[in-house]
């Protein structure tokens, strides 16, 4: 088996939050916004990240992405670790891993053109290509990502939400990078624009050969392009397991949760299939549960549950999931 | 209709085919600016003003600093606002042309009230980004300085540098350089603090740009709409306060003046009869700080839409 491109051990991501009002010599709260989570991504491969928001998915994209350090364990990129890179290698690490985001609009400068916030990773990492390679570069780029070369020279605020999200895209695939992490890619974007971007990215994909952390909040969008996806909830992962399997037999509560909101359009199996209903809120992040950080929630929950927090098991191989009381529901007709 | 479908189709591909200039936020800023008719009544007054001051000097009959000796003491009388006698604007007490000093206070005004806003837009700005964009206790130690500076009264400490040093143009321009930028070093930094948690810096930090790259190219262009109508609200502030130095009699030196020097002057020659040494340079210091604000307030309308 080859080596994976990204590896993540034991990675836990805090916040020093000040509490409200504080005197300035008060200790500022830890915000646990993703704690001690493992996965491993192989080259080519998609990883979808699923959880409500606030679960810690944009963190830890930004963890892998570097702009946030982890306060625990290891992220290593090609076999090295973020924290301990040379500058060398921290510039390849910028250069090989790009990151699609959330707010299309947001994540483009407003006072650029296209052009040249196309251009701008290309221009940091090769400032001596000649400006007519960068401008048909960047054509091709556009024309990849099905934006018109000739919009070159327009602004961000005259585009679609689903347009910049492309620009977006030609951004992060300009420098032809190894891992594409995507972060909630079409949440902001019209139901009929979603399948469209999804679509493109997926054909990117598999033409560049990339390996992509694909991040959404609910697991439709995520099954379709994803090989294997992770379940999060508060920072824990909860479930993963190959994309066909978690959807079609979760094991996990919460992951069955997940499933059984999304309506099924047949009224007889709607009614027929078991269906857990998620109450109340996420707890706080600064203050976790005990145990096991779903039980809040879980309709399953025993009182073992707060001892300690379960650990990942193996259930199928290829899959782990996080709770000794796992089992099979017919949560899922809708394939 | 049918027909003309082909033609539609080709022409759209021609079209196409041309690059589109877009639209950036600042050619719909200027669209906007050019609609509101105060702003642009107090733009014309600006540039009718800067005329004056850098041009009106050419049809002086006069030199600034010439003496008419027989006119010393009688002016009240005898140097009354005249075109015949080429004292467009009168004579002062001490006999000379009050065109030529007008224009000349003209100058030295706006050169105050613009340097210091220059001062204010460079260095403020680049020091609040700066500190907004590092954070943490840099920006702790940055910020707290401008607050010492801040809580230094500046006034006093200006005109006792003035009585110290001696009177000069440069003194003032010294003065008024080292307060103009406190408030834009603020001003930058509360908005870099919001810039720089918007995603397209994060983009630009993931894929590596240095900072002061993202300083100069994510960061200083948005803020340069609240930069600019600051500092055009900046400059009718230091004219202001130039003005008061002058008026006290510690801003510019004789010959030089300044049009806060002439208020004075003509105040105190009030009661003789000669209010044409007050009318004048008041008129011309209304006027352009009039300008200054009605520019301010369109500028600031065609730069921050958020409120329509
Ligand atoms: N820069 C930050 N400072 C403090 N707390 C943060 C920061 N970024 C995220 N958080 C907190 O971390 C938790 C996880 O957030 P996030 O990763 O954005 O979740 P998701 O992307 O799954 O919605 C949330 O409770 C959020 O409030
Ligand atoms: S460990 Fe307990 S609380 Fe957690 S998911 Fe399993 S049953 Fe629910
Ligand atoms: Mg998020």
């Amino acid at each position: 088996m080859a080596d994976p491109i990204l590896s993540i051990r034991d990675v836990s991501v805090t916040f020093d939050v000040r509490p409200q009002g504080a005197w300035p010599w008060t200790p500022s709260l830890k915000l646990h916004a993703v704690s001690k989570l493992s996965v491993d991504l192989m080259p080519g491969e998609t990883l979808g990240l699923v959880g409500e928001s606030g679960s810690g998915k944009s963190t830890l994209a930004r963890a892998v992405i570097g702009t946030i350090p982890q306060s625990g364990g290891q992220i290593l990129y090609e076999g090295r670790d973020l924290a301990q890179m040379t500058p060398q290698e921290t510039r390849r690490h910028r250069r090989d891993v790009q990151m699609v985001f959330q707010d299309p609009l947001a994540a483009l400068n407003p006072r650029m053109t296209v052009g040249d916030i196309i251009a701008e990773p290309l221009i940091t990492h090769e400032p001596r290509t000649p400006r007519q390679e960068v401008k048909s570069r960047v054509a091709e780029i556009m024309d990849k990502v099905g934006l018109l070369p000739n919009l070159i020279n327009r602004y961000p605020h005259e585009f679609s939400g689903g347009q910049c999200q492309r620009i977006g895209i030609a951004r992060a695939l300009i420098l032809k990078p190894k891992l594409l992490v995507c972060d909630e890619p079409v949440s902001a974007l019209d139901v009929s624009v979603q399948a469209q971007v999804v679509n493109l990215l997926r054909e990117l994909q598999a033409e560049m050969g990339l390996s992509m952390i694909f991040i959404a909040h609910d697991l439709s969008v995520v099954k379709h392009i994803s090989d294997r996806i992770m379940v999060m909830y508060l920072g824990c992962p909860m479930e993963v397991g190959p994309a066909r399997a978690v959807t079609a037999t979760p094991r996990h509560p919460y992951t069955q949760a997940l499933i059984a909101s999304v309506p099924i359009p047949d009224p007889v199996r709607e009614a027929a299939r078991y269906r857990p209903v998620l109450e109340g809120d996420l707890p706080s992040p600064l203050s976790p549960p005990s145990g096991c950080v779903f039980r809040t929630r879980c309709p399953k929950a025993q009182p073992s549950c707060a001892q300690a927090r379960p650990a990942m098991e193996a259930a199928d191989p290829d899959r782990l999931v996080a709770c000794p009381f796992q089992e099979v529901e017919e949560v899922l007709a809708e394939a | 209709m049918k027909l003309a479908q082909p033609d539609a189709k080709m022409l759209q591909e021609v079209g196409d085919l041309a690059e589109v200039r877009g639209r950036s936020l600042w050619a719909d800023a200027r669209a906007r600016f050019f609609r509101n008719k105060a702003a642009l009544a107090g733009l014309a007054v600006l540039i009718g003003v800067c005329l004056f001051a850098a041009f009106g000097g050419l049809i002086a009959q006069y030199e600034r600093d010439f003496v008419d000796f027989s006119l010393m003491g009688a002016n009240a009388y005898q140097g009354s606002p005249s075109i015949a006698t080429g004292h467009y604007f009168g004579v002062d007490i001490d006999g000379r042309d009050l065109y030529a000093r007008t224009v000349q206070g003209t100058r030295i005004s706006l050169l105050v009230g613009i340097v210091g806003a220059l001062v204010a837009v460079v260095v403020g700005t680049l020091y609040g980004a700066t500190a907004g964009y590092i954070g943490g206790r840099v920006d702790n130690i940055m910020m707290r300085t401008v607050d010492v500076l801040m809580s230094i009264p500046f006034m006093f400490v200006l005109i006792l540098m003035l009585v110290i040093f001696g009177r000069s143009i440069l003194m003032l321009f010294i003065g008024i350089g080292l307060i103009s930028w406190l408030d834009m070093a603020r001003i930058a930094r509360g908005q870099t603090l919001t810039l720089k948690n918007k995603e397209f810096v994060e983009a630009a930090v993931a894929t590596g740009v240095t900072p002061l790259t993202i300083i100069l190219r994510h960061v200083v262009p948005n803020l340069l709409g609240i930069v600019i109508v600051y500092a055009t609200l900046l400059v009718p502030q230091m004219i202001i306060f130039e003005s008061f130095i002058s008026y006290l009699g510690l801003g510019v030196q004789e010959p030089n003046t300044s049009l806060g020097a002439l208020m004075s002057l003509g105040t105190k020659q009030m009661n003789n009869g000669t209010l044409w040494m007050l009318f004048y340079p008041l008129f011309f210091f209304l006027i352009t700080l009039f300008a200054f604000f009605f520019v301010g307030d369109g500028l600031r309308d065609a730069l921050d839409p958020k409120d329509r």
